[in-house]
């Protein structure tokens, strides 16, 4: 088996982008993701791959638009408010139909914000974040380990399905350093018939392109799109099930706030609460079946959130608002610790006794 | 009989969707026939801008790829740092690559990014009905300057060549015109090194053509290219700006 | 078993280098951990913290809200974090920068001049290991096993000189009565 290393989140991205065949990053400084990108500006030069450090967000995200457009594997990385710069660019990936990994290690909002950690950029990155009908695949990491393994499966699954996808972390997760299993070197090699890469004169000229000025014909990949996206909800879900199988109290959270919740857990279980946890891996697509299945059983919901309850309209949906859904929540880069979910569930308690 | 003239084969059929009298037929003309005479056409990748040449993707038969706005010299970065065995040419009119794109001009060309620029500078927002550009001339009249370009509040045009000459990355900066013949043939050669000098791994080569849009000029064809005469060559002089080896060469 | 273990001080003091020499010797010995540093202004304002988590059972939060064994290296972090140590839990204080004692009587409490005992060794900026080898010492769920092949992880090959100097401010804190 292979051996376990201490790192750094950012650093974990990183090293799992080079060994599943990124060879292209492209980012601009912004704290707290600079782990990242300094790691990529170390190892790339020695492995014949790229790092530039653009003059902005906005070249950085149109730099990756252009490795993109090669059909080689590319990410860029930043934090909030240098995601909110990348937002054009984004939407003419996922418009193009090219397949990219952005990484949002997120800090607080809005504005400038602050530099600690944050979830509230879940709106922006589940909703779309640019203009126009679009989804990125987002997966939110609760661990380093998770760090490393969701940066491949992000490459995978954007080359899968022709689009961008999205690692959806926090200050947190990218600084703290925990054991971690490296995956295995791996390139996911799908056929990118699509790419430029010159026609060598053997073929028509392929053009990546979003722009259609007949609007029947814009509206038909529109169509096409999202019969992509109703088949990656279908298939592409993922999320961890926490000793629900009997709980009365769902506590719903991702990353680090999933992480504090699990403690939350425990604790309640010890005096004798039936809590239990779903933790979205994927939040676009939002893991709506199991919510809908606990709705059956629970008496209500926590959405526990780094944000002023942004999940917490994802969770109420999922559910057709059978079951309350209450929000436990810090923000501007605090961190709920188990003592206030604790107290949230038993004031639920105290309302259902 | 003989063959004396005919389109170059880095153009495709397409009919192009340029007004009457425009210059941009002319200027992707000399593109292709660069293309075609360095025979590189089926390793060249091009990024269309957006403005009136945002469907040069349709036009130029090799490789394309359509950018946002004022970015396809990130674009081509990204292209190039992919592909460096191909031939990389950004195609962007003014607002494009010296407004909104001035951030990604200047920061490709201080890179000396091994990428090929055609800016082409008709001091107007052709596409959405002739608003006033950065290149636009002192009391020019457009749609956002009605009373002609103030200066006091608008600024003065900005001169891209000299701007970008005065950097130490770029290899090659020159301004050239097609409103006359002559012009034209000298365009011709000097977009041909700026590619020539992509394949010779000698880095950013950006070629400022002062075009026409006698559309929003208000003017007819023959008095738009008498007025590049009279008004934007004494503004932007032609010339080459800035040619590094040729430079080192004479040291 | 699970001890969560604050390190708190000023910037500069080596707070995160000494969690992070915790953290691998918790990988050494196969345990399960998390380490997580204070980042940003706070940096700036006093104090850097750093929280290391060691345990036999998978991780939970990241972050010592509750510590175990808190290790203070001056005054503003021993007023923060003093009433958050758990009962029965351990409070370490750099008695040199600390000229206060530990207002609490349900804790173990060592006071370890380590400041002063780093600059009698020669090496000034080695109070952070002084003190961590006194934790070693006292803390029962932290061995002395893998001691130095933790250290070689955390001190780099480009600083190899600096290994024998850290390995004798620990050894120094370990013995220290």
């Amino acid at each position: 088996m292979a051996e376990k290393v201490l790192m750094k989140g950012n650093e974990a991205i990183a090293e799992a982008a080079i060994r599943a065949g990124c060879r292209h990053y492209f980012g601009y400084p912004i704290t707290p993701q600079t782990e990242l990108a300094a790691y990529m500006a170390k190892r790339m030069p020695k492995i014949g791959g790229v790092f530039l450090q653009a003059e902005s967000e906005v070249a950085a995200i149109n730099m990756v638009y252009g490795v993109a457009s090669t059909g080689k594997r590319v990410m860029t990385s930043s934090s909030s408010p240098g995601v909110s710069l990348k937002q054009e660019g984004i939407s003419y990936i996922a418009g193009s139909d090219l397949p990219a990994l952005i990484v949002n290690v997120q800090r607080g909002g809005p504005g400038l914000g602050g530099i600690q950690p944050s979830q509230s950029d879940y709106y922006q990155a589940t909703k779309g974040g640019g203009h126009g009908d679009y989804h990125l695949i987002v997966l939110t990491p609760a661990s380093v380990q998770e760090m490393a393994d969701l940066t491949s499966l992000a490459f995978d699954l954007a080359d899968k399905y022709r689009m961008p996808s999205m690692l959806l972390a926090d200050g947190t997760m990218g600084q703290m350093m925990e054991p971690v299993i490296l995956p295995e070197e791996h390139v996911n090699r799908i056929d990118k018939p699509w790419a430029v890469t010159g026609t060598q004169m053997q073929r028509k000229h392929n053009i990546i392109n979003s722009l259609y000025l007949v609007p029947e014909e814009l509206e038909r990949t529109n169509f096409e799109r999202y019969e992509r996206y109703a088949q990656i909800e279908k298939e592409e879900v993922r999320y961890e099930s926490y000793m629900m199988d009997d709980a009365e109290y769902c506590l719903v959270a991702f990353g680090i706030a999933a992480r504090v919740s699990k403690n939350a857990v425990v604790a309640l279980r010890a005096k004798g609460v039936k809590a239990g946890l779903i933790r979205p891996i994927t939040v676009w697509p939002f893991p709506k079946a199991p919510i809908a299945e606990a709705a059956k059983h629970v008496k209500a919901f926590v959405s526990v959130e780094l944000s002023m309850g942004q999940m917490i309209d994802d969770i109420r949906l999922a559910q057709n608002c059978e079951k309350p859904v209450v929000l436990c929540n810090r923000a501007g880069g605090m961190i709920p610790d188990p003592a206030q979910i604790i107290a949230a569930v038993e004031a639920l308690k105290g309302g259902n006794d | 009989m003989a063959i004396v003239f005919e389109k170059p084969k880095s153009l495709t059929d397409a009919e192009l969707h340029y007004c009457p009298g425009c210059t941009h037929g002319i200027i992707h003309r000399l593109v292709a026939d660069a293309i075609d005479t360095l025979g590189v056409e089926g390793r060249t990748i091009g990024v269309a801008p957006v403005g009136c040449a945002v469907m040069a993707y349709n036009y130029f038969a090799c490789d394309m790829v359509e950018a946002a706005h004022g970015r396809a010299p990130a674009v081509a970065t990204g292209l190039k740092r992919s592909l460096p065995e191909n031939i990389i040419f950004t195609y962007q009119g003014d607002g494009d690559l010296a407004s909104i794109g001035m951030a990604e001009t200047v920061h490709a060309a201080t890179r000396n990014e091994n990428i090929t620029v055609i800016f082409v500078n008709n001091a107007i927002y052709g596409m959405t009905g002739g608003q006033m550009a950065p290149t636009s001339l002192p009391g020019q009249v457009t749609q956002t300057s009605p009373y002609g370009r103030d200066v006091a509040t608008a600024g003065y045009p900005v001169k891209i060549s000299e701007l970008l000459a005065a950097l130490d990355g770029p290899e090659f900066i020159a301004r050239v015109a097609v409103n006359n013949v002559k012009n034209v043939r000298n365009a011709k050669k000097t977009i041909e090194k700026a590619f020539r000098n992509q394949m010779e791994g000698k880095g950013f080569s950006l070629v400022e053509v002062v075009s026409s849009c006698p559309t929003n000029w208000g003017m007819t064809p023959d008095q738009a290219l008498a007025w590049i005469d009279e008004k934007m060559i004494p503004y932007y002089p032609l010339g080459v700006y800035k040619d590094k080896s040729a430079e080192e060469a004479t040291k | 078993m699970t001890t969560q273990i604050l390190f708190a001080g000023f910037g500069g003091q080596g707070i995160l280098f000494a969690g992070k020499f915790l953290a691998y010797k918790g990988l050494m010995e196969e345990k399960q951990l998390s380490w997580l540093p204070s980042y940003g202004p706070e940096m700036r304002g006093g104090t850097a913290n750093c929280s290391v988590i060691i345990s036999d059972e998978p991780v939970g939060s990241p972050i010592v809200s509750e510590p175990d064994v808190l290790v203070a290296m001056n005054l503003p972090s021993l007023d923060k974090y003093e009433d958050a140590v758990v009962p029965g839990g351990m409070i370490l204080v750099d008695s040199t920068l600390i000229e206060r004692k530990v207002k609490r009587d349900d804790v173990k409490v060592f006071y370890i001049p380590a400041t002063r005992l780093a600059g009698e060794l020669g090496t000034p900026t080695l109070a952070n290991m002084i003190i961590t080898g006194k934790l070693i010492r006292e803390c029962d769920a932290i061995s002395y096993d893998h001691l130095e092949d933790a250290l070689h992880k955390v001190v780099s090959a480009r600083r190899a000189n600096l290994f024998d100097a850290n390995l004798n401010a620990i050894n120094c804190g370990y013995q220290y009565e």
